[in-house]
């Protein structure tokens, strides 16, 4: 009995969590024809709406690659500037340690828009509109905040005894954190890079303020503006479609490393 | 001053000079992206662009000092209602929602606690939504939630989900509860693990119910990961943009968050109402942060304090 029911609660969270995302899947690879049929599967299967977001004057493909570069290049800056403060969290004892710990976290807490409004007047004074930089620069405001939290607990996870051996041998602390830190602490740094990454790739309202060119918008933007043939009419099975090939290489990075993704997750908000 | 002490003393300043060092790349990207937006958005929140005519009727352009007029005509006048319109939608997303996600997240914690087998599966499942941009679920459930969409044939209504109403708000609740109640369930989970399991043994042989096992147990050891992962989510809420944007649309008075109120007021090229809208929901966050962390002892750095204790 107990048994049953907890098999049910699990197939329970299994049907909540990817009953939604199942129907996006199903809706875009429809005949754009039947596209308000309810079957549970798409009958006749059909590759229409996919080729659709793909048709060249959508420019989908330059939106994805858009996507790409800032995602990316946010997401090796922040790496860059984070680890070392990260470090210093983890290691080093020094005043005001825990007032620099809040002040890094609670950046991450601010509103996006209360940033954004004061940087939109700054970058259209300094033409940096429908530039990367323009995306890439105010992301750091959630990224940086986000991956300096999830280092400093991969760091502090390490047996400190490592670089004390290193430096009884004769490293000075920066070869120790090079030589014998850093390389062990890879993975914690890779799944800081995914966390980073999937959270700027999802980054909406700061590509949307910073854009107006549309070859120059990022894939969230673009989906959330597709117009259909008709004008009026919303072009859901396209809009399924390229949902779809926006999440689904996520959801393969999280299905993958789960296990490394969650326990930096819960390091973030849980000792 | 013993030699020891001396040379312990010696240590934590040069500690000090190696941290400064490495924690300044960092502070000085975050002073530029965010230290600098929050005082030159104060500052234009007290300026208004544009051409307009001074007291003795000359023609003035540029931005001007206008003083709390912009707050002024937040809080009273034609912007009045949109403002407070907007702050009550705000409110009442965040208190709804991270309450079902609570509710929610706590149950699927339980739930996955407990499991033994399919535990890899279902712990992989839950990071979907998670992994979904908040734009794509948007328009997936815009789409769930379309008049001849799967939720009125599953229902059996013709309720027109995406036009103003209680409806519009129903629709952005449901759609963030899914896509953030997974994620509590996850922050619960790690809290969960910690608990030694030998209390258990203990409260069992003492004759504790599960019921009151989990009242007097699981939920007090847990509220400190609870805590902050809902003080994580209710600053989350309250800046909710993204998903009332674009499943229901912009400027539909049943949805308007703050944020989007300030993001159109910018997007007119008004920024220095736009700048008051975004310094008061700032304002409104950190309140709520404060009455966390001070009043009800959200632990956020609770890992840094312990180990410089040490």
């Amino acid at each position: 009995m107990r048994g049953a029911l907890r098999f049910a609660g699990l197939g329970l969270i299994l049907v909540y969590c990817l009953a939604p995302f199942y129907w996006m899947a199903v809706s875009a690879f429809r005949r754009p024809s039947d596209q308000f049929a309810v079957t549970p599967l798409p009958s006749p299967f059909s590759l229409d709406n996919l080729t659709a977001v793909f048709a060249p004057e959508v420019g989908f493909g330059r939106s994805l690659l858009n996507s790409l570069v800032v995602a990316g290049v946010t997401t090796v800056l922040t790496l860059i500037i984070g680890v070392s403060a990260a470090y210093a969290l983890a290691r080093l004892n020094f005043r005001f340690k825990n007032a620099v710990a809040a002040l890094i976290i609670a950046t991450s807490m601010f509103p996006g828009i209360s940033l954004l409004v004061p940087l939109l007047a700054l970058f259209t004074d300094i033409g940096w509109i429908n530039t990367y930089q323009s995306m890439i620069v105010p992301s750091l405001s959630f990224a940086l905040p986000l991956a300096v939290w999830n280092l400093t607990a991969f760091f502090r996870q390490m047996p400190a005894e490592l670089e004390q051996a290193a430096m009884v041998d004769g490293c000075t602390r920066g070869q120790a954190f090079r030589k014998v830190i850093l390389p062990l602490a890879a993975p914690g740094v890779f799944t800081t890079a995914i966390i980073t990454f999937i959270a700027a790739w999802n980054e909406f309202i700061i590509a949307l303020s910073m854009v107006n060119d549309s070859k120059m918008q990022t894939a969230t933007v673009a989906i959330s503006r597709f117009t259909g043939a008709y004008g009026f009419d919303q072009p859901f099975g396209t809009q399924m479609a390229a949902g779809v090939i926006v999440t689904v290489p996520l959801v393969i990075l999280v299905l993958v490393f789960q296990r490394r993704i969650i326990a930096g997750l819960t390091a973030g908000g849980v000792k | 001053m013993t030699a020891v002490a001396r040379r312990a003393r010696g240590a934590t300043s040069g500690a000090g000079r190696l941290a400064a060092a490495l924690l300044s790349p960092t502070f000085v990207v975050l002073g530029l992206v965010v230290g600098y937006p929050l005082v030159a958005a104060l500052r234009e929140s007290v300026f208004r662009e544009g051409t307009d005519l001074d007291e003795s009727g000359f023609v003035v352009e540029g931005s001007q000092f206008v003083g709390i007029d912009n707050y002024a005509s937040i809080f009273a006048g034609e912007a009045a209602s949109r403002f407070w319109n907007a702050f009550g939608n705000t409110t009442v997303f965040t208190v709804i929602t991270v309450t079902l996600e609570v509710l929610i997240g706590v149950g699927m914690a339980l739930v996955m606690h407990h499991a033994i087998r399919w535990r890899g599966v279902v712990r992989a499942s839950i990071l979907v939504p998670w992994a979904v941009p908040t734009a794509v679920s948007a328009l997936l459930w815009r789409w769930i939630f379309q008049a001849d969409g799967v939720a009125n044939s599953i229902i059996g209504q013709q309720i027109l989900w995406t036009t103003e109403g209680w409806h519009a708000k129903l629709a952005v609740i449901l759609a963030d509860v899914w896509k953030t109640a997974p994620f509590v369930g996850l922050l619960v989970l790690a809290g969960l693990q910690i608990i030694p399991t030998d209390v258990y043994e203990a409260a069992r042989v003492d004759g504790a119910s599960p019921w009151k096992q989990f009242w007097r147990i699981t939920l007090p050891l847990v509220k400190p990961a609870l805590l902050v992962a809902v003080l994580f989510r209710v600053l989350d809420a309250l800046r909710m943009f993204d998903l009332p944007f674009v499943l229901i649309g912009n400027r539909k008075e049943s949805v308007e968050t703050l944020s989007m109120v300030a993001f159109d007021e910018a997007s007119s090229l008004r920024f220095g109402p736009a700048a008051a809208y975004a310094t008061v929901l700032f304002v409104y966050v950190v309140v709520v942060a404060f009455v966390f962390v001070r009043l009800l002892g959200a632990d956020v750095i609770g890992e840094a304090r312990e180990r410089s204790r040490k």
